[in-house]
């Protein structure tokens, strides 16, 4: 039975009506305003009562159900919360050994790789052939793509403009991690 | 069961390396707080002598002679560092206690002898791929020896590839080894120490495990007759794996330049007092006493010299900032001198205890704790960074501040300093 759309249709709505015994009061807000102070009353049980957005949040855990609900009523959506969805747990699979780094210049555009993107990296990963890695050339991190084949070693760049760098016998390559995840924000 | 202790090989200048290849086989050293004395040496700097604690100044002709560079301490960078390689490490076994920013030990119980070198290699190998940090490890069958074993990993004095297993070793060879190493070395024994039993004739490890236990203790302490029965491999020690509350908070710092004014000392004061509270808070511990204490360079023989501290009493112990910090001001007030070139002040919050063991106030009349407020103030701290809430009293400009000249970056804290690729 589906008793979400039960639930929707009429009926006392939880969380609805005022407070009973107090008295209320009737204020005109600009329409654009109304957001801005459901958002406020909505968070009326956060202590600090200050909002804004957590810059760097250690773990972002969004419902899979998203259906709005109004904090310390029970939402009869409750029951159908299945699972969240930590996007550190999709791009993280070796907390300890995963560091993120930044892209410059344009050397693996054909990889989708533009200057400023946010690489993951996983230091727990072996190097593989065909993997994207962070190699240290002359002192420098550089990202480029591992090719190991016949015994010879490359870091093959993803753009025409530069050359492979090519390793030989008994040069030693220094292999810094192994790039899992590029994320670029598309909007601003 | 048996003990091992991991630790890194000079942890800062390799936490350094990690993100800046171009560092590796360059003599390297950490300074301290302030840009003042060595706190880590890379091997190159280690063979050339320099000794810890040294100050850079002093230091100067050598660097220019042989290249050393220097560091400014990135405590933002080695914290994290540490978290991972501890990370790593506790993967290993259930028992782990973190013992400073860069040794752990593990207790190791339910492995089989034979297996415990080659686990150790394995440890060594996953940190140094995972996070890029080399690491030693001791491993035998009680922490002293543990430490002692880590020792000789670290010199290559026993074991093999920076693992040395004193379980491996036979009686015979293990009193030779331990002929070989100064008492100095044991975990515990300090310079005072060391030439005390000296005095004794007591020069090696192996000389101080076979020493008479009921007079190492008559003449010594019941802990160092302890360090003996450790070394002869009964374990004494048990692992502490809940870090214990702190018994006294402090915050000290040296300025960046001279201070001269009552106004300047108060605003350090002031902030110093704001980080030990926070701290305070986080254990949930009040303080009963406050000290205060400030001093001129002891290194500038020619500028007079002058240092005084005061310990205030509390009327009722409390954890909040402004209470201490009028405490403190008031103290300040009593031991400041006009005239003195002041380098370095720091507080103390003394005489702690639970915040559920408060005791209430006979007389009336102090002012109201204010713990809403300051749970405001550390959770807006934490989460837009530190100072963004703070006390007037703290200042704003801040000319004393700490100078950190040569920090390189947060790398892996911060998104705007995170390591370039190209």
């Amino acid at each position: 039975m589906d008793t979400r759309k039960k639930q929707t249709h009429g009926g006392a709505r939880p969380g609805s009506g005022r407070p009973k015994g107090e008295p209320s009061k009737v204020i005109r807000l600009p329409v654009s305003l109304v957001p801005t102070v459901q958002t406020l009353l909505a968070a009326q049980d956060n202590p600090l009562g200050v909002l804004s957005p957590r810059p760097h949040a250690p773990a972002l855990k969004l419902p899979m159900f998203g259906h709005k609900v109004r904090a310390g009523f029970p939402s009869p959506a409750d029951d159908y919360v299945e699972a969240w969805l930590d996007l550190n747990e999709h791009l993280i699979e070796h907390k300890d050994a995963t560091f993120f780094v930044q892209a410059t210049g344009d050397s693996m555009t054909g990889a989708g790789i533009q200057e400023g993107n946010l690489l993951v990296v996983d230091r727990a990963l072996e190097a593989r052939h065909g993997d994207i890695v962070i190699a240290v050339i002359d002192g420098d991190l550089t990202v480029k793509r591992l090719e190991k084949r016949r015994g010879k070693i490359r870091l093959v760049a993803e753009n025409p403009d530069y050359p492979p760098i090519e390793f030989k016998e008994g040069q030693e390559l220094t292999i810094w991690g192994v790039v899992t995840s590029v994320i670029q924000r598309i909007k601003r | 069961m048996s003990f091992a202790l991991v630790d890194g090989n000079n942890f800062y200048v390799s936490c350094e390396r990690v993100f800046n290849p171009r560092l590796e086989g360059v003599p390297i050293v950490v300074l301290s707080n302030n840009d003042g004395c060595v706190v880590a040496r890379s091997a190159e700097v280690k063979a050339l002598g320099v000794k810890m604690g040294t100050p850079w100044f002093q230091l100067k002709d050598l660097a220019t002679r042989h290249g050393i560079l220097a560091l400014s301490s990135n405590y933002t960078l080695y914290a994290d560092m540490s978290n991972r390689m501890m990370g790593i490490l506790g993967t290993y076994s259930p028992q782990q206690e973190v013992y400073s920013i860069d040794e752990c030990f593990l207790g190791l119980e339910g492995f089989r002898p034979e297996d415990l070198a080659d686990m150790g290699q394995r440890m060594r190998q996953r940190v140094r791929q995972w996070v890029g940090i080399p690491v030693c490890v001791g491993i035998a069958p009680t922490k002293t020896l543990s430490k002692l074993a880590n020792h000789c990993a670290k010199k290559g004095l026993a074991g093999t590839e920076g693992v040395c297993d004193f379980g491996a070793i036979t009686p015979g060879d293990m009193s030779g080894l331990l002929d070989r190493i100064e008492v100095g070395e044991v975990w515990g024994v300090g310079r005072r120490l060391s030439e005390q039993l000296n005095g004794m004739g007591i020069t090696t490890v192996r000389e101080l495990r076979d020493a008479d236990a009921a007079l190492i203790r008559r003449e010594f302490s019941v802990v160092l007759e302890r360090t003996v029965r450790e070394l002869r491999g009964v374990s004494c020690l048990a692992l502490e794996e809940v870090a214990p509350n702190k018994q006294q908070i402090m915050a000290s710092r040296s300025f960046g330049e001279y201070v001269y004014a009552l106004d300047d000392l108060a605003e350090a004061v002031s902030t110093y007092i704001a980080r030990a509270a926070e701290k305070l808070r986080r254990q949930r511990s009040l303080a009963n006493a406050v000290q205060v204490y400030i001093r001129t360079n002891p290194f500038s023989e020619k500028q007079p010299q002058y240092q005084r501290g005061i310990t205030v009493p509390l009327t009722q112990a409390t954890s909040d900032t402004m209470r201490l910090t009028r405490a403190a001001l008031w103290g300040l007030k009593r031991i400041y001198r006009l005239g003195f070139a002041y380098q370095k002040a720091g507080v103390m919050l003394m005489d702690l205890h639970s915040e559920d063991q408060a005791q209430g106030v006979l007389f009336a009349g102090s002012a109201p704790a204010r713990p809403l407020l300051m749970n405001v103030i550390d959770r807006a701290n934490a989460r837009w960074g530190r100072g963004t809430l703070r006390l007037a009293a703290e200042g704003v400009r801040k000319p004393w501040q700490m100078k950190r000249e040569r920090v390189s970056p947060a790398y892996t804290t911060k998104w705007d300093e995170l390591p370039r690729v190209n």
